[in-house]
């Protein structure tokens, strides 16, 4: 048996994470599944919990000037029905788990989970999300594909926790997020994608694109959306080619139980191609 | 061990427990609500569904140190209600309920879409059951059900 904290305030939670060696625990949507034991029996955690998710100084949406600030605690179900969700995010949160899991889950969780299929995952890529990462006497605001660092791995230190994350706040004149899973509810992706892309004076001003479940971390290259910066919708178009296979490179599945690799790699190059084909 | 202070189908409870328990097992081992059912332990069924502050949660995958001043309502507790009988009568009504294993948890997947929702379409319904899984009806006359009752039950929501 493992000793269990439930601290009455965010600060004293910061106190016994510098103080133990805790894993923290929100709505144990993914934590009570992977330790599960058998029925009547305690599941099988080995380090000491600190429950978080009753505390309310990590349970708010704020809107900002070009952002969007939501507490780790938030449930996920309570961010899709937030009306400062981005329109992206919502259509992810949608069509994400079930509304069971949903009124439970937080949206801390699904990203220190890490896993390379969480749902939300691709959206707050594309959406320059930072993660607002505090500890008893530091701060840190680090970009979301720099936090993460391959599946189930995070740069979270043993005495930190997220508190916030910051989405950006913007909108934008096309903008896709496609999940392939077996069925709608509780199916863990099979492949995800999502895109954003601004248009100025006919050229392209901003184009971002991630993928998720095709490899160890969710894709997302900065490099190669440079390359279609200022090109004309027509040039875009005509690079359509060139630019999945340069993506081609990247995306890396693997084959498992829900799906093969060869599979994942032709869906995801298509998910992109027919993206691009869409902006007219 | 903890303890920890809920109200249990409207009656406050405190007790001292593991806070990594499973509400389900406490709710079925110490308290007697076996309408709450296990099936999967995975939160992929719905079985074991039960309101908390209102809301549908799956207790197979909730900690008890996660409930502390929060409101649970099982199956049982949720029976003695005026919306509980419209929901019943329609479920009966529409052939909704076969083996019946999965009948709590789809009656407090209704609740939870009724109360947030009095006057859900089709594919509403489909979503608002989307986590509760039945390998006997085919789903259609449960969802008909959850209309009928939406129907029926004009003004309780
Ligand atoms: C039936 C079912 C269906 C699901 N379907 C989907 C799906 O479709 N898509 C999807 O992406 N996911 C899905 N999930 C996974 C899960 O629900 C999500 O990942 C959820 O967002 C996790 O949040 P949580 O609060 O429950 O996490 P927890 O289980 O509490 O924690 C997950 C991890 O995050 C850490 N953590 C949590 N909060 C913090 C914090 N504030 N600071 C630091 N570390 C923290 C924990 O230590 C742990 O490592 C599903 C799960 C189930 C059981
Ligand atoms: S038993 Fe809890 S969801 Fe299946
Ligand atoms: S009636 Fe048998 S599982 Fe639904």
């Amino acid at each position: 048996m493992v000793n269990s904290y439930i601290p009455k305030t965010y600060k004293e939670a910061l106190n016994l994470l510098a103080q133990n060696e805790l894993l923290i625990i929100a709505g144990g949507t993914d934590l009570m599944v992977k330790f599960k034991s058998i029925s009547g029996l305690l599941p099988k955690f080995k380090k000491d919990m600190l429950f978080i998710s009753h505390l309310a100084e990590l349970d708010f949406i704020k809107k900002e000037k070009n952002s969007i600030h939501i507490g780790a605690n938030v449930t996920l179900e309570k961010v899709l029905n937030s009306k400062h969700t981005h329109y992206l995010l919502k259509k992810a949160l949608l069509i994400m788990a079930s509304p069971a899991i949903r009124n439970m889950g937080t949206v801390g969780g699904n990203i220190v989970n890490a896993s390379p299929a969480g749902d939300t995952l691709p959206v707050l890529y594309v959406l320059n999300t930072k993660i607002v990462v505090e500890s008893l006497d530091n701060k840190r605001i680090i970009p979301i594909e720099d936090f993460i660092v391959g599946p189930s791995k995070t740069i979270l230190k043993e005495n930190e926790l997220v508190k916030e994350i910051i989405i950006e706040d913007k909108s934008f004149d096309y903008m896709v997020f496609e999940k392939i899973g077996t069925r709608q509810a509780d199916a863990i992706s099979k492949i995800s994608f999502a895109a954003v892309t601004n248009i100025k004076n006919s050229n392209i001003s901003d184009f971002r694109v991630s993928f998720g479940a095709v490899g160890p971390r969710i894709v997302r290259e900065k490099e190669l959306e440079k390359k279609v910066i200022g090109v004309t919708i027509d040039e875009l178009n005509g690079m359509c080619n060139l630019i999945c296979d340069n993506y081609s490179k990247f995306i890396t599945p693997i084959d498992d139980q829900r799906s093969s690799a060869i599979y994942r790699k032709k869906v995801a190059l298509n998910l992109l191609e027919e993206y691009i084909k869409s902006i007219k | 061990m903890a303890k920890i202070k809920f109200t249990l189908n409207g009656k406050e409870i405190n007790i001292t427990i593991d806070p990594t328990a499973r509400l389900l097992d406490i709710l079925r081992d110490q308290y007697g609500l076996v309408g709450v059912k296990e099936g999967c332990g995975e939160g992929e069924c719905g079985a074991c569904a039960v309101l908390i502050n209102e809301v549908i949660i799956n207790s197979c995958i909730v900690p008890m140190g996660t409930i502390n001043n929060k409101s649970i309502v099982t199956i049982e507790g949720f029976s003695e209600t005026k919306r509980y009988e419209v929901i019943r009568k329609a479920f009966e009504d529409e052939g909704a309920v076969q083996c019946g294993f999965c009948t709590p948890g789809m009656i407090i997947a209704s609740e939870s879409l009724l109360n947030n929702n009095p006057h859900p379409t089709e594919e509403e319904i489909r979503i608002g059951l989307s986590g509760n899984l039945c390998r006997c009806t085919g789903y259609n006359m449960i969802v008909k059900a959850v209309k009928t009752a939406s129907k029926r039950g004009e003004g309780l929501w």
